[in-house]
C-alpha cells in the first residue's frame, strides 16, 4: 500500500463514518478520543519508531497543554487560541530544554528518566492545588470557535478532531519523507554510522523530541476545550503507558500502524465493558498475548503477511512480469 | 530535630528496604534475560494478597499462610516467564515491556476479580508494642523487614558467588549460546531466576504489608519505586540495586519529613533525574561503550 493510497483511504473513513453512522455513540464519542489518541501516537511514533528514542512520559507534554489551555482560560479570560499557541510555546520551550541531558541517555535509562519526567510533572499538577486544582482538577473550560462558528456538538468536534488527525498524519508521512526524515532513519540504525554521515545527531534528536512534544501539546489543547475539564488522571504514567502501547501494538515506524494502534486501544475498552468485573483482566491478557504472536505489531505483522501472500502467488513461474523470458 | 531525623532514618531504612527487594528483583531478571519487567510490584502485591487472603479468609495460621502465600507467588513467576517470556523470544526490546505491562495489568485484573478493592491488613508478626531508641519509636515489624531484608540479600549474594547453580544463571547471563554448550540447562535457569525474583517480590509484600497494607492496585508505585533504584544503582548490579532502593527510601522519607510529604516522590524522581544526568549508568553502574 502506498503512502499516498494509504492516506486517501484514511481520509475516506474519516469522512464516510459520520455520514453512514449519524448518531451512533461509538462514532461521535468514541471515535473522538481515538482521533485525539491517534494525533498523540502518530507524535510519539516520529519519537520512538523512526528515531529509535524510547519515551514513557509523553503524557507529560499532554497535560502541559491541555492544563495550559485551561489555566490561561478559565483563571486568566484568555482567548482560547493565544492559550493554545502559549501552550505550545512552553512545552516547545520545556522539551527543548530537556532533550539534551534527556536523549543522552539509552535504553533503559531512557526509558527511566522520561518516566522520572512524566511522573514528576503529573505530582505538580495534583500539589499545585491553588493554579491547577489539584487531584479534583479544572472545569468549565470554554469551547473552541472558528470565526463565529462555534465547536459546541459531538459531530462538530468530530470534524475538528478528524481533520486535525489528518494533518497531523499527512504531516508525519511528508516528515519521514523528507531529508531530516532519512536523517532520522539513520540515526536509528547506528548513531555512529549517522554521524560519520555527517548528520547532527543531537541536532536531529532534540528537534524530533520537541516536534513531538509540540504534537502532543496541541491534542491536549484540544482534549482540555473538548472534555471542557481537565484532571490529573488524563494525564498520568498509565496513559504514557498507553501511548506507548498504541505506537507498538500497531507496528513500529509506521504511521497507519500508529493510527491503528490508537483505534484499536481507544476500542478495546470500550467493548470489554460487557464483561464487567473481567474487563481488567481479558484487557492485560490480550495485550500480552497480541505482543507474543505478533511481536512486530498488528498493523504491521498483518501487511507482512499480506505481502508474503500475494509476492508468493506473483512469483509462480511464468507469472512474474520480472522474470527474463 | 536529631530525633526527627533519626525517627525519619527509621522510616527511610525500612521503606527502602522493600524497594531493594524489588529493585534486587529486577535486576535478575534483567540479568537473566534482557527483560525489564514492569509486573516486578505486582509479585509483591500477589504475594500480600495472598497472605491475608489464605490468613484471614480460610484461617489458617499466620507463618503457614505466609510460606503459601510466597510459594504461590514463586509459581506465578515462574509460569509468566514459561508461558509469556520464553514464547516471546527474539522480540524487541519495547515487545517485552508491553508483555510485562500486559501482565502487570492482568494480574491485577485477577486480584480485583478475587478480592475486590478493598484496602486489606493482615496483623504484626511479633506484637505492636513500640520500641524506644532515644526519643525515636521503632515497631518490631520494622525490625523485621530490615532484618528480613539483610538475610535475603545475604542470601542471594552466597546463591550467585558460591553455588553452583547460581554461577549457572550468572553464565547465562553472560551468554546463552555459551552456556548451553556447556550443558547448562537455559531454560531451567530461566525459570529459576524468575521464581527468585518473585520469591523476593513475595517476602517484600508479606513483610511490609503489617505496617503499609496492601490493596490491588499496591503494585503499581512499588514497581516504579524498584525500577527506579535498580536504574539508580546501575542496572544489572544487583548489589548496587540494594544500594540504590536503600537511597531511594532514605531520600524519599528526609523528604518528606523536612520538605513535604506530598512532593516526596517528585523529589526521589528529581534525584533519579540528576544522577542520571551526571552518571548516565547509575551509581555503581559501568559505563558501558557502544560497539559499531
Amino acid at each position: 500500500m502506498s503512502q499516498r493510497k494509504g492516506f486517501y483511504l484514511l481520509t475516506l473513513l474519516v469522512v464516510l463514518l459520520p455520514l453512514l453512522f449519524p448518531d451512533n455513540y461509538f462514532v461521535t464519542v468514541v471515535a473522538v478520543s481515538a482521533g485525539l489518541n491517534a494525533i498523540l501516537a502518530v507524535s510519539l511514533n516520529l519519537l520512538m519508531g523512526y528515531a529509535g528514542q524510547i519515551s514513557l512520559g509523553h503524557a507529560a507534554f499532554f497535560g502541559m497543554g491541555a492544563y495550559t489551555s485551561a489555566i490561561l482560560t478559565t483563571k486568566f479570560a484568555w482567548n482560547p487560541w493565544p492559550a493554545m499557541v502559549a501552550g505550545m510555546i512552553l512545552t516547545g520551550t520545556i522539551a527543548f530544554f530537556m532533550a539534551r541531558p534527556v536523549l543522552k541517555l539509552k535504553g533503559h535509562y531512557l526509558a527511566m528518566a522520561t518516566l522520572g519526567f512524566g511522573i514528576i510533572i503529573n505530582i505538580i499538577l495534583v500539589q499545585a492545588v491553588g493554579l491547577t486544582g489539584g487531584p479534583d482538577g479544572l472545569g468549565e473550560i470554554p469551547t473552541l470557535s472558528f470565526f463565529g462558528w462555534q465547536v459546541d456538538t459531538d459531530l462538530r468536534w468530530y470534524i475538528v478532531i478528524g481533520s486535525c488527525m489528518l494533518l497531523v498524519v499527512w504531516l508525519a508521512l511528508n516528515l519521514i519523507n523528507s531529508r531530516s526524515g532519512r536523517a532520522l532513519r539513520a540515526l536509528h540504525g547506528s548513531e555512529v554510522a549517522a554521524e560519520m554521515m555527517g548528520i547532527d545527531t543531537t541536532a536531529t534528536k532534540t528537534g524530533v523530541f520537541v516536534m513531538a512534544a509540540l504534537i502532543a501539546s496541541l491534542a491536549g489543547s484540544l482534549f482540555a476545550h473538548q472534555q471542557s475539564f481537565v484532571s490529573p488522571d488524563s494525564c498520568d504514567f498509565f496513559f504514557s503507558i498507553e501511548l506507548v502501547t498504541m505506537v507498538v501494538l500497531g507496528g513500529m515506524a509506521s504511521t497507519y500502524g500508529a493510527v491503528f494502534g490508537a483505534i484499536v486501544l481507544t476500542f478495546l475498552p470500550e467493548l470489554l465493558v460487557v464483561f464487567e468485573d473481567f474487563e481488567v483482566m481479558i484487557f492485560g491478557a490480550i495485550l500480552m498475548s497480541m505482543m507474543i504472536f505478533l511481536p512486530q505489531g498488528m498493523f504491521v505483522g498483518m501487511q507482512n503477511l499480506l505481502q508474503r501472500l500475494t509476492h508468493r502467488r506473483s512469483a509462480l513461474p511464468g507469472e512474474d512480469p520480472n522474470e527474463p523470458a | 530535630m536529631w530525633d526527627q531525623i533519626l525517627q525519619f532514618l527509621f522510616t527511610g531504612v525500612t521503606v527502602g528496604a522493600t524497594y531493594a527487594l524489588v529493585a534486587l528483583g529486577f535486576a535478575i531478571i534483567y540479568n537473566a534475560s534482557d527483560v525489564v519487567n514492569f509486573a516486578q510490584g505486582e509479585f509483591v502485591m500477589m504475594g500480600a494478597m495472598c497472605a491475608v487472603f489464605l490468613y484471614s479468609g480460610s484461617g489458617l495460621p499466620l507463618p503457614v499462610a505466609l510460606l503459601l502465600a510466597v510459594a504461590l507467588t514463586i509459581v506465578l513467576g515462574m509460569s509468566f516467564q514459561r508461558f509469556a517470556i520464553a514464547r516471546a523470544r527474539g522480540a524487541s526490546v519495547v515487545s517485552t515491556i508491553i508483555i510485562t505491562i500486559g501482565a502487570s495489568i492482568f494480574l491485577r485484573g485477577v486480584a480485583l476479580l478475587l478480592w475486590g478493592k478493598d484496602i486489606l491488613a493482615m496483623p504484626h508478626f511479633s506484637g505492636e508494642t513500640p520500641i524506644q531508641l532515644g526519643r525515636a519509636t521503632l515497631l518490631p515489624q520494622n525490625l523485621w523487614v530490615m532484618g528480613g531484608t539483610g538475610v535475603m540479600v545475604l542470601a542471594v549474594h552466597y546463591f550467585f558467588h558460591h553455588t553452583t547453580l547460581g554461577k549457572a544463571v550468572i553464565a547465562c547471563s553472560c551468554n546463552r549460546t555459551a552456556a548451553h554448550l556447556v550443558g547448562i540447562n537455559v531454560g531451567l535457569m530461566m525459570l529459576i531466576a524468575y521464581g527468585l525474583s518473585a520469591f523476593l517480590g513475595a517476602m517484600a509484600g508479606v513483610l511490609v504489608t503489617p505496617i503499609t497494607f496492601t490493596s490491588y492496585d499496591a503494585g503499581v508505585m512499588l514497581g516504579l519505586k524498584g525500577f527506579s533504584a535498580a536504574i539508580l544503582g546501575g542496572m544489572g548490579n544487583p548489589m548496587g540495586a540494594v544500594a540504590g532502593g536503600l537511597l531511594l527510601g532514605l531520600i524519599e522519607s528526609m523528604a518528606a519529613g523536612l520538605i513535604s510529604s506530598g512532593y516526596k516522590d517528585a523529589i526521589g524522581f528529581v534525584v533519579l533525574l540528576l544522577v542520571l544526568f551526571l552518571r548516565p549508568s547509575g551509581l555503581f553502574g559501568k559505563a558501558s561503550a557502544e560497539r559499531v
